[in-house]
């Protein structure tokens, strides 16, 4: 069963092409990693499968079935949640950004503060409730986005680079929240530049390249590939695949 | 000199002892203004959001337009008022022409560019994010553009102070559709030219005190909501 499908997607923005004939699926239950180097398409990527960017070619199945207009496409995206690489945090209190997603779907006040307890205690918050959202670190902004995504109980967790520019400690806690929707079933895709990140969270990898998917599979095969274009990869991300092989193994080991 | 420093001496008493007829237009002004900022603000304040969230031809032309128009002349907005409620103009039936109701239609008119640009410039200064953010949380177009709106809501609410400030000190209007009829349509700015003009220095000198107090207390706060 899959969660979403991208078929022959591709993107193209003020005359620059960001996404070529992208072929992609994501199985229901599965954390995808999509890795690749700055600037190689991945935010774009993760927006057309939030149904934020439309492609300009192609389409985007989510549970099998194309958005065919905006309200289909609210009703998909209401079924998603997604952490940006950048946090953004509403006016208001912490709070209130958790319960943001809860209130827009009219739920009961009693659920929206119970699913705002829980999704705030998971994150290691509880406590934070009536502070103000904007003055808060970035580590804790990062925590609070992804209450806020988890608290709508999605069917797919969308993460762009959800580590990126936070330091060891506060990425290490990210990554085992991660880890812990992941235990729970909750099919979620994660776009990083960080290749053991992916390993250790990824149960197959998808490597983007210039807006191109050069290859995918699980680690051990692109570990394995002779494939000129996961090779390029390497390169770009300035490692040969002996030093990928050691990551991968570091990654398991210290897992 | 000294005729200016009694002048000024004499308008703080009247002010301290309010005097009826300074209470009176002061009240008279900050109502008519008062009404004509809100019937201005329920109008453009959405019709802002319109333009900002909906893309058309002509739009930036528009935008342009409506900047433009901030210093427009009140005389102009006078006369063109005039026209549409004088006895032969398309809205002469309603005898708007003279009374404080015309005085109303002036001022909206006068601070529709106002808060209008304004709450657009508000609006384009909320990150893309805080739109993307609302959209990725599953809000539909009108929650989106409810958030955005209060992510900008202390420059908005400048916007519409700052057309408050602009229909409390204007002349232009007030003038020829109120006509300056004591006890009817006399505000503050008419008040002032009227008794500057019949050498009545004390009486011009309490309004223009309490005009520039007011002006400094709407303009402490739009600072204050800039950041807010």
């Amino acid at each position: 069963m899959r969660t979403i499908q991208l078929e022959g997607v591709s993107i193209e923005k003020n005359g620059r092409q960001i996404l070529t004939d992208i072929n992609i699926e994501v199985r229901t239950g599965e954390t995808l990693g999509i890795i690749g180097p700055t600037g190689a398409g991945k935010t774009t990527l993760l927006r057309v499968m939030d149904l934020i960017d439309l492609p300009s070619k192609g389409r985007v199945l989510f549970k099998g079935e194309a958005p065919k207009n905006e309200g289909e496409r609210l009703a998909a995206r209401r079924r998603i949640g997604v952490v940006f690489q950048r946090p953004v945090m509403l006016r208001g209190t912490v709070y209130d950004n958790v319960a943001y997603g809860l209130r827009i779907r009219r739920l009961s006040k009693d659920e929206i503060d119970e699913r705002v307890e829980a999704a705030l205690s998971d994150v290691g918050l509880k406590g934070y409730e009536r502070r103000p959202a904007k003055v808060l670190s970035g580590g804790e902004m990062q925590r609070v986005a992804l209450a806020r995504a988890l608290a709508i109980s999605p069917e797919l967790l969308l993460l762009d680079e959800p580590t990126a520019n936070l330091d060891p400690r506060t990425s290490y806690v990210i990554e085992e929240l991660i880890s812990r929707a992941k235990m729970r079933g909750m099919t979620t895709v994660v776009s990083t530049h960080d290749l053991p990140q992916a390993v250790r969270l990824a149960d197959r990898i998808v490597i983007i390249m210039d807006g191109r998917v050069v290859s995918s599979g699980s680690a051990d095969l692109l570990l394995n590939s002779d494939s000129d274009d996961v090779r390029a990869f390497l390169h770009a991300g300035m490692l040969r695949p002996v030093d990928w092989r050691f990551i991968h193994e570091f990654a398991r080991v210290s897992h | 000199m000294d005729e200016i420093a009694r002048g000024f001496i004499r308008a703080v008493e009247l002010i301290i002892e309010l005097n009826p007829e300074v209470i009176e237009v002061t009240l008279r002004s900050f109502l008519i203004a008062l009404t004509s900022v809100t019937i201005a603000s329920l109008i453009n304040v959405p019709l802002g959001s319109l333009i900002h969230f909906h893309h058309f031809p002509g739009r930036s032309g528009l935008i342009n337009l409506i900047q433009t128009l901030y210093s427009i002349p009140t005389v102009t907005v006078g006369l063109f008022v005039f026209l549409l409620i004088s006895r032969e103009g398309p809205l002469g039936g309603y005898g708007l022409l003279y009374t404080p109701y015309g005085m109303i239609i002036g001022q909206t008119v006068l601070i529709t560019p106002v808060i209008l640009g304004l709450t657009i410039s508000a609006l384009s200064s909320v990150s893309e994010d805080i739109r993307d953010t609302a959209v990725s949380l599953g809000a539909d177009r009108f929650q989106t553009m409810w958030t955005v709106i209060v992510e900008a809501r202390g420059p908005v609410l400048a916007a519409v102070l700052l057309g408050f400030g602009r229909a409390l000190s204007e002349v232009g209007v007030a003038m020829m559709i109120g006509g300056n009829i004591r006890g009817y349509t006399r505000v503050l700015t008419t008040a002032i030219a009227l008794e500057t003009s019949m050498g009545n220095l004390e009486i011009s000198i309490a309004l223009g005190l309490i005009l520039i107090s007011i002006a400094l207390v709407v303009n402490t706060v739009v600072g204050r909501l800039q950041g807010w």
